[in-house]
Order: C-alpha cells, then sequence, then structure tokens
C-alpha cells in the first residue's frame, strides 16, 4: 500500500488510538505510519460488538424473567460464551448449564462460585444478583 | 529506572522482539524479526472454533517469533511460567529490581487500558514491562502508539488468564545478546523455507492451500442463513485485522522485511521485486475485506461467487511471491 492509501478514518472502534502499518513511499521504501481507523474495520468490529451485546441483552431479559440464573448473565457481559466460560473455569460445560438453572444455581458451594467469579472478574455478592443495567 | 524507549508497532509479538532486542544494543526492525522468525503464514482451522466461528491465522503460532528469534540468531533467552499467581508477580518484581525489561504474555480482555471497543479473549497478546510506580506497571505495548500503565491486579488477572493459550504467566528476557549478527545466511534459510512451507499442497489447511480452503467454505455458504453467512464473512476480516493478528499488515510488514533484505544483498534485484508483488498481494487482501465489508452492510444478496474468486486470485498471486522468492541466490 502506498503511504497516502493508509486509510485514516477515525474509527469509534479505534477508541483514539493509532495503529501502526507499513507502507511504501514513492522512493519504494517501506516505512510504519500510524492509521486512526479504517471503515471496514470499524464495520466488522462493530458486528462483532453488536452480536455480544444482543446476547447479553437477551440473556439479562431471561435472567429477569427467572428463566435462567445471573451466572448466565455475566457470562455474556463479561463477552464469553459457554466453550470459553469452560476453559476459563476448568468446569465441564454440562456442569455449567446446570448451575444456569436459577435453582440449582441458588444452592451453589461457596467454592464453586468463587471459580466463576475469578473466572468473570466478579465479587460472591455481585454473582449472585444481576446488576442494575440503564440500557435495557 | 530503565532508560527505556517505547516504539509503536504493527504487530504485538514482532513488536516485543524488536524493542527488547534493541533495548539490548541489537538494532532490527520489527519487519526484520518477523521476516528472520518465519512468521508470516495462511492457515484456516474450520475445527478450532473462536466465538462459534472458525479460527483464521494469517502467521505462525503464538510464542513462535520468540522462539525462531532466540533459535536463529542465538540469543540467549529465559522464558518463565509460573505454577501460581503469587510466584508469578514475585519475579517480575525481581527482574525490574534487577534493571531488566521483561516481555509478557498476557490476555487483551483483562488488561484495563485496552479500550472497550478492541477488548477481546485473546490469550497470546504480547507486552514489555520496563518498570513499576507504586501499584502501577510501566509497559510498552507495542500496538499502542504511547506507553501505558496498568495496575498489579488487572495485570495479573491477564497473564494468569485460563483457556486456550493460557498465558501461566509467562515472562521472557534475553541473557545474552550477540552484538554483531551476519543476518544474511540467516535471511536466505528462512526465505527458503517460508516459500517452501506456504507452497507445499499436502497440509490441505495451512500455506496456500489452506487459503483455497477457505475459498471452498465461502462458496458452502450458501446453504447457510443470512446471518451466519454476515458473522462468517465478518470473522475472516476480524481476524485478519483486528489487534494481534492482522493478515494484510503481515503482508505489508513481510514485504518491508523483503525490501530491507534487497538492501542488505546489494539491492538484489529478486528480492525487491518479491516486495513489490507482496505489497500487491497485501492491496488485494485489503480489497477482499472492503468487499465483504460493503456486502456485510448491504441489504441486497451478498455475492458468494465474488468472494470466492478474489480469494483465488489471492491465492494464485501470493504464489508467485514465493515462487519469485525460490529463483533468489545469494552470492
Amino acid at each position: 500500500m502506498d503511504i497516502e492509501n493508509v486509510p485514516q478514518d477515525d474509527s469509534s472502534t479505534y477508541a483514539k488510538m493509532k495503529k501502526a502499518i507499513y507502507a511504501s513511499n514513492k522512493d519504494g521504501t517501506i516505512q510504519s505510519i500510524g492509521s486512526s481507523g479504517w471503515e471496514v474495520e470499524e464495520i466488522v468490529t462493530r458486528q462483532a460488538i453488536d452480536d455480544l451485546d444482543e446476547s447479553r441483552i437477551e440473556a439479562y431479559k431471561l435472567v429477569i424473567r427467572g428463566e435462567k440464573s445471573p451466572l448466565y448473565y455475566y457470562m455474556y457481559e463479561a463477552r464469553m460464551d459457554l466453550i470459553v466460560l469452560a476453559q476459563s473455569t476448568g468446569f465441564f460445560k454440562w456442569t455449567i448449564k446446570r448451575d444456569f438453572n436459577p435453582d440449582t444455581f441458588k444452592k451453589i458451594s461457596e467454592k464453586r462460585a468463587l471459580v466463576y467469579c475469578e473466572a468473570l472478574g466478579k465479587s460472591l455478592d455481585e454473582l449472585k444478583k444481576l446488576p442494575k443495567v440503564d440500557n435495557e | 529506572m530503565n532508560k527505556f524507549e517505547h516504539k509503536h508497532h504493527a504487530h504485538c509479538e514482532s513488536g516485543v522482539m524488536s524493542s527488547m532486542l534493541r533495548h539490548h544494543g541489537l538494532n532490527i526492525s520489527e519487519p526484520m524479526i518477523f521476516g528472520l522468525s518465519n512468521a508470516l503464514n495462511f492457515a484456516y482451522i474450520p475445527f478450532v472454533k473462536i466465538g462459534g466461528m472458525p479460527l483464521i491465522a494469517y502467521r505462525s503460532i503464538p510464542k513462535s517469533i520468540i522462539k525462531n528469534i532466540k533459535k536463529n540468531l542465538k540469543i540467549d533467552m529465559k522464558l518463565e511460567t509460573f505454577s501460581s499467581k503469587e510466584k508469578g508477580e514475585k519475579r517480575l518484581d525481581e527482574l525490574l529490581l534487577k534493571g531488566e525489561i521483561v516481555g509478557a504474555q498476557s490476555s487483551v480482555y483483562w488488561l484495563e487500558y485496552f479500550p472497550k471497543e478492541i477488548s477481546f479473549h485473546f490469550n497470546a497478546h504480547n507486552l514489555l514491562i520496563y518498570g513499576k510506580e507504586g501499584n502501577d506497571y510501566l509497559i510498552s505495548d507495542p500496538v499502542f502508539d504511547k506507553s501505558v500503565r496498568c495496575s498489579k491486579e488487572s495485570l495479573s488477572k491477564a497473564r494468569f488468564t485460563k483457556g486456550v493459550m493460557a498465558p501461566k504467566g509467562l515472562l521472557y528476557y534475553p541473557t545474552n545478546v550477540p552484538k554483531n549478527i551476519d543476518l544474511k545466511p540467516i535471511i536466505t534459510k528462512n526465505i527458503k523455507k517460508l516459500s517452501k512451507t506456504m507452497l507445499r499442497r499436502y497440509v490441505p489447511i495451512a500455506g496456500l492451500k489452506g487459503i483455497e480452503k477457505l475459498a471452498k467454505a465461502i462458496l458452502d455458504l450458501k446453504s447457510k442463513d443470512r446471518k451466519y453467512t454476515k458473522l462468517f464473512l465478518g470473522n475472516i476480516i476480524r481476524m485478519q485485522e483486528e489487534i494481534g493478528t492482522g493478515g494484510a499488515g503481515f503482508r505489508f510488514m513481510y514485504a518491508s522485511f523483503l525490501k530491507e533484505a534487497s538492501e542488505l544483498f546489494n539491492n538484489d534485484k529478486t528480492l525487491e521485486e518479491a516486495s513489490k508483488l507482496m505489497l500487491e498481494v497485501g492491496d488485494e487482501w485489503r480489497e477482499f475485506a472492503l468487499v465483504i465489508a460493503k456486502s456485510i452492510k448491504s441489504k441486497k444478496d451478498i455475492d458468494l461467487d465474488l468472494i470466492h474468486n478474489m480469494l483465488i486470485k489471492i491465492s494464485k498471486n501470493e504464489a508467485k511471491v514465493y515462487h519469485k522468492l525460490l529463483e533468489f541466490r545469494a552470492l
């Protein structure tokens, strides 16, 4: 890519950061230059964030309706899915699914709850109830 | 405190290695690190899923840059992992007290200085720690244009996150860096090695064969619903451009390495031409990304044949670069 073609689109997904990219000068030398964003990248990053947000909001509704435990919401809030949560805790997926049941989750042992807390970056008190979220 | 100078790089692992060696008196650019460690690659791994989407890599596996530079440049380096957070924290502080600058592997998600917009679960990020002030570590994160700070709690959590490619608190630092290295034989050897790896046909998911396999997977999207198709296509680009990866970016960086190499070999024409071809391939990867981004935004039907054909063309044009590189003879 030529230096003058390096996109400077001030993408919101760059959060005011710059990304270094190697591009060529007119004389054929290649150097690194900061890019403030690229629309293409913004579109796909936004797509991923929207998808994560959608899952999180959906989870929030299910927990409010009493169909899922707060753990289910916090998994999505931490931008995880069942696979990542299983890897982060070392628990089997089917045992985590059991903890998505609100009744089972109420009786969870402190030891097990603390493993979730560590993986999700939450305190014991936080883990057991839904946060107040204004955008839902 | 260390007299350490932060530099902005295109990629975390090559950036850390370049900064670290420069600090120890060996001035090697990021593209040179990237080339000498054979870091360019392509792999489409449909059976490994991240967030429900297949893994696509535009470079070699994490940690291979560190390990290949250590091996190829004969640098004495220590790589240490830890069985507990406490041990890992203690060791980092010890090393900093001794005046070392220390490379570390970490998760992206748990680093507090990463903006929410790009904070995803990727556990093979690399950064340099060059000091400590109170509860904060002073960090040179190669993909940031300025140096940053990170609290002890956040850094520890990021270093000891579990799961795929878990860092296990990995710290690394050189113990002996040679001052003069003849790069020419290392360049020659690794250019050949890379070209052969990319061109070989018997690993169906790696190298150019991997690109063709991905192209085929794009055609298979015809039987999938629209939402899945868009997420699948978006994923290809995210893997290509997001922090920690960077498909086209890696092609540009390799082109820069080839240019630098050609100068070392008295402006060798073959290497210079290969560098130009690689720049063009990088542009094609970006064009490919652009077409996908447009189709994700558009309400019209997605032209999967067009996207497939672009990818086939990319694999053919990348092949030309590697064939050109195989013509290279060091005098």
